[in-house]
């Protein structure tokens, strides 16, 4: 057992669903306790979806804790395969599930005689892997069971597209700033003149699956998201595929030249350093911001770093190579993948943290003291607390994080939109501090937030003065209590003497 | 369909259960607040740490006297043992907190596993010397608010029996750290004179957990009548919980503490008072005249009370008197919110409930009959545990002018343009007695209100395709 009160990375079920819900015409089936379909009501509120989210419960109840599922998850799925005809439904265990131990394989295997849309059973334990994990193997899974369906029926397509193409692999429901990403990532791929032969699985269609081999590489741009299903296609094609993530101008000009050199080989004649200058130079600010002197005064600037993998590490080389600001530590809650973190960042920061524990990661930010915090809600809550400002780089997000304007983080657009949440943290915090010296824009204080039981008393200057230095967060209710306790007492004004008895009286 | 075709008494189905609610583990989100000095500990997995951390969103931050005991795979197998695994993180929880009670809250995992919570909690409890509550709030039996009932019941074994005996009136109230503070310094003459305003009745306990300001406008509001609350469960701390001898009164507030009101019968040997819940001007009035008439007093002045409540009602009732509603069901509140807005003059279409007890609920029930026979409305149909898919599909039949869900729905019928009002507001708002009437149809009236600014802009259908869910 371990006490908990936040986590980074959600459960194992939260990625397959993430991964089911990005498809389209795709369904889920949980099997899970009543409430367990949470993830309905984050993906309505979060990217407010306009759809219905394509998942379902079969209850786990007491009934089936006595006798077994029997014939209840096999109904569930061939009911919702007539209901709403979905390509493909996804059974997903749950923690519930993975200690009932019941055979889902065979529930699977019935259902999918009368149903008239392929069923499937997520390989996924709640008990090894989490949210980003599952979604990981899910997508594989599903991508692979496709290709061999193909395969047996004789409907793979050989050979390649006749111009280069590409397939997108890894945007999905619920990731960060996703969907922004997608499209600019198309974008990209455009003005390369490369072909997106699929995008998945933000979108795409299950049909679309048999496709992915005529692409001429795939484009793995999250490292949590789409690996394995990568690896598995170059193993079984020899689709190449390239995982540099394109966030920031140098890493964006690194992903192009590597794209060239493997489309090249395979027979494209391109070069994409002119469009890489021109973009670097002119498309996107954020070199010339590097070299403008709202940059300079942001040099040696401490700031820490923490997210996933892809926007933890991005960010550090972002912050420490293009801005030359001093990035005191990075870290990820990716635990199971830190070696390829640490890989990454450690020629870029002084000292890699990896951790899934917010408590020792707002320690860490508390002993450093940085002007900036680029992490994830976790992270902005400590700066709150401790006023340093900070970005939010990662998930977990809120609402705020699912932006309606154009805010993507990766290729060129993505390097402006990084460097407005970099400037902007950092002079809001310089801001803070000047007025902090000169002493605050107002001279009338503010007593409390709340709402006072009364207003038929009056403080005196001495009371009120005390009342000040009583801690923010306790004052509102220290106010009532006084202010109940004159009301008894029929005072009609408040001094310091009153404030202190009324505390004895109370014994606070 | 006519009047005359409904049915004349209330109809009950009950369907698949297929429904979207809340886990009941969520009440610790509102019981940790309303009982200052206690611990919520989850025993369960990342799963009931996700919704938790999701569900109370900002809440989490402010370092929230709640946590999880997360169940690793060890806990699982068995290969750790349970009891040291508590005593160390309820020891450390003792180190950093320091709280009056620590509340054990079992999940489906330690239902699963067999986990015995109530035989570990007192050995663990006589150890480290701070009380442990067990309740079971899990999803494999309850729903959402029922988390709080099962709370509440626990809690009810632990309140006092007897006040201590040999007790003047004052220090009785010294060990109130509430009432210590208003009475600090007065003359005993006053209290004795405060007591004479109410009537002799025998002691009234309520129980459910209201936030403070309706518990005080409650209080008050019997006060006027002379019924004295003796006591409150739960109290503002769990060292304040009330004394509950056998032969009191207890009467409840909210319609889904059902096993809290079995165990005050059976456990404490109280009498229920058997009443509408206050919700609502009609329900409040109903539930104040119920609690009288068991006292044998003649409430005064109740007439005028509500009368003025549904005269200050009138610019909201005004918008949905004629409309039509329909309860998708998650939260247990549905009879009396159904009843109050039939009242306002509202067509309810369908009431979904997760559980209905109709023995604890029967005077609501009554009173909602009552209710619709009065106001000549239709008798609206009552689905227990419900099924979403089917309810959507009646939901576009019926095209109501609003639809009362959870989340998960809400987004995408307003798509489909429908209003929605999202029912978990209805349990954190302030809904009881006379005083919020207006908050509960503030928030009924929300979506129709922005939806009449934006109804000349013809956007009401935003899905491409017409309504596949």
């Amino acid at each position: 057992m371990k006490l908990a009160y936040w986590m980074y990375a959600g459960p194992a079920h939260i990625g397959t669903l993430r991964i089911a819900s990005s498809f389209k015409n795709v369904h889920a089936i949980m099997h899970a306790p009543l409430g367990d379909d949470y993830f309905n009501v984050m993906r309505s509120m979060l990217s407010r979806e306009r759809d219905f989210t394509p998942v379902t419960t079969s209850v786990v109840d007491r009934n089936v804790l006595a006798r077994g599922s029997q014939e209840k998850v096999v109904d569930n799925i061939t009911r919702k395969d007539a209901e709403e005809h979905p390509d493909l439904i996804v059974l997903t265990p749950t923690c519930t599930s993975s200690i009932l131990q019941e055979d889902l394989h065979n529930f699977v295997e019935r259902a999918q005689l009368e149903a008239k849309g392929d069923v499937m059973l997520a390989d996924v334990n709640h008990y090894r892997y989490n949210e980003l994990q599952a979604a990981d193997r899910t997508l594989d899974q599903i991508v692979q069971y496709y290709i061999e369906k193909a395969r047996k029926r004789g409907e793979l397509v050989e050979g390649k597209t006749e111009k280069p193409s590409v397939n997108i692999i890894g945007t999905s429901t619920l990731g960060f700033h996703n969907n922004h990403d997608c499209t600019e990532l198309k974008r990209l791929m455009a003005d390369l003149g490369i072909e997106v032969n699929t995008l998945i699985p933000e979108g795409a269609s299950v049909s679309d699956l048999k496709k992915m081999p005529k692409a001429w590489f795939n484009l793995v741009p999250y490292r949590e998201l789409g690996l394995t299903t990568a690896r598995y296609l170059e193993e079984q094609f020899g689709t190449p595929y390239i995982d540099i993530t394109p966030m920031g101008v140098v890493e964006t000009a690194r992903c192009i030249r590597k794209i060239q050199q493997v489309i090249n080989a395979q027979g494209a004649e391109v070069d994409y350093e002119d469009f890489i200058n021109e973009q670097t130079l002119h498309v996107s600010q954020a070199a010339w911001f590097s070299r403008s002197i709202d940059c300079q005064n942001l040099t040696g600037k401490k700031a820490v770093v923490f997210g996933d993998n892809t926007h933890a590490a991005a960010i550090t080389k972002i912050l420490a190579r293009e801005m030359g600001i001093h990035v005191v530590w990075a870290g990820t809650y990716c635990k199971y993948d830190a070696d390829w973190f640490r890989e990454q960042v450690s020629e870029y920061c002084d000292e890699v943290l990896i951790s899934e524990d917010h408590g020792e990661i707002g320690d860490a930010i508390a002993r450093v003291e940085p002007s900036a915090i680029f992490g994830t809600q976790m992270e902005r809550h400590v700066g709150k607390r401790l006023d340093i400002p900070c970005g939010v780089i990662a998930a977990p997000i809120h609402v705020q994080n699912f932006p309606i304007g154009y805010k993507p983080f990766m290729g060129y657009e993505g390097t402006n939109q990084i460097t407005d949440l970099i400037y902007n943290s950092f002079t809001l915090g310089m801001e803070d501090h000047l007025l902090e010296i000169f002493g605050g824009h107002d001279t009338k204080e503010v007593i409390t937030k709340g709402i006072s039981a009364d207003s038929d008393l009056n403080w005196t200057k001495d009371g009120q003065a005390e009342l000040n230095k009583i801690p923010g967060f306790v004052r509102g209710k220290v106010k009532r209590n006084t202010e109940k306790f004159a009301r008894d007492r029929g005072f009609k004004e408040i001094n310091a003497e009153v404030l202190y008895a009324a505390k004895e009286a109370v014994g606070a | 369909m006519t009047v005359a075709q409904q049915p004349e008494a209330l109809s009950f189905e009950c369907e698949t259960g297929n429904y979207h609610t809340f886990c009941p583990i969520s009440c610790v989100a509102w019981l940790y607040q309303k009982i200052e000095d206690s611990f919520f500990l989850v025993i369960g997995t990342k799963t009931c740490g996700y919704f938790l951390q999701n569900a109370m969103g900002v809440m989490i931050f402010a370092e929230p006297r709640y946590a999880m005991a997360e169940l690793e795979e060890g806990d699982i197998s068995a290969q750790l043992n349970d009891y040291e695994e508590l005593k160390r993180l309820c020891l450390q929880i003792k180190r950093d907190r320091n709280p009056s009670v620590i509340v054990w809250i079992g999940t489906c995992t330690t239902e699963i596993i067999k986990t015995d919570l109530e035989g570990l909690a007192p050995k663990l409890e006589s150890e480290i010397g701070i009380p442990i509550v067990v309740a079971r709030a899990n999803g494999l039996d309850y729903a959402f608010t029922q988390g709080e009932d099962t709370v509440l019941a626990a809690m009810a074994n632990r309140c006092p029996d007897k006040a201590p005996v040999a007790e003047t009136e004052t220090d009785k109230n010294e060990r109130n750290a509430i009432q210590k503070l208003l009475n600090f310094g007065k003359k005993k003459e006053d209290v004795a004179q405060e007591e004479s305003e109410y009537v002799d009745h025998p002691p009234l306990v309520l129980f459910g957990s209201l936030p403070d300001p309706v518990v005080t406008q409650l209080t008050l509001e019997l006060k006027k009548h002379g019924v004295k609350v003796s006591g409150w469960l739960p109290a503002k701390r769990f060292t304040e919980l009330p004394v509950i001898e056998e032969g009191y009164y207890v009467a409840g507030v909210n319609p889904f503490l059902s096993r809290t009101a079995t165990t005050l019968m059976r456990r404490r040997k109280c009498k229920l008072i058997g009443a509408p819940f206050p919700i609502g001007p009609d329900g409040t009035r109903a539930w104040i005249e119920k609690i009288c008439s068991v006292f044998g007093i003649t409430p005064k002045g109740l007439d005028e009370r509500e009368a003025q409540i549904w005269e200050s009602l009138e610019d909201y009732v005004k918008l949905i008197r004629g409309k039509s509603v329909f309860f998708m069901g998650d939260n247990l509140l549905e009879i009396s919110q159904a009843r109050f807005l039939i009242r306002c003059g509202m067509i309810v279409q369908e009431i979904g409930i997760p559980y209905m007890d109709k023995r604890y609920q029967a005077a609501e029930l009554a009173f909602l009959e009552k209710t619709c026979q009065e106001m000549g409305a239709p008798i609206p149909k009552i689905v227990e545990k419900p099924d979403n898919y089917n309810q959507l599909q009646r939901i576009y039949e019926l095209k109501p002018d609003l639809v009362i869900t959870g989340m998960a729905h809400a987004n995408p019928l307003e798509a489909r343009g429908i209003n929605t009002k999202w029912s978990v507001e209805f349990t954190f708002a302030q809904i009881h007695g006379f005083t919020n009437a207006r908050d509960i149809l503030e928030l009924v009236t929300r979506p129709l209100r922005r939806n009449n600014n934006l109804k000349d802009l013809g956007w009401d259908k935003l899905v491409r395709e017409e309504a596949k869910i």
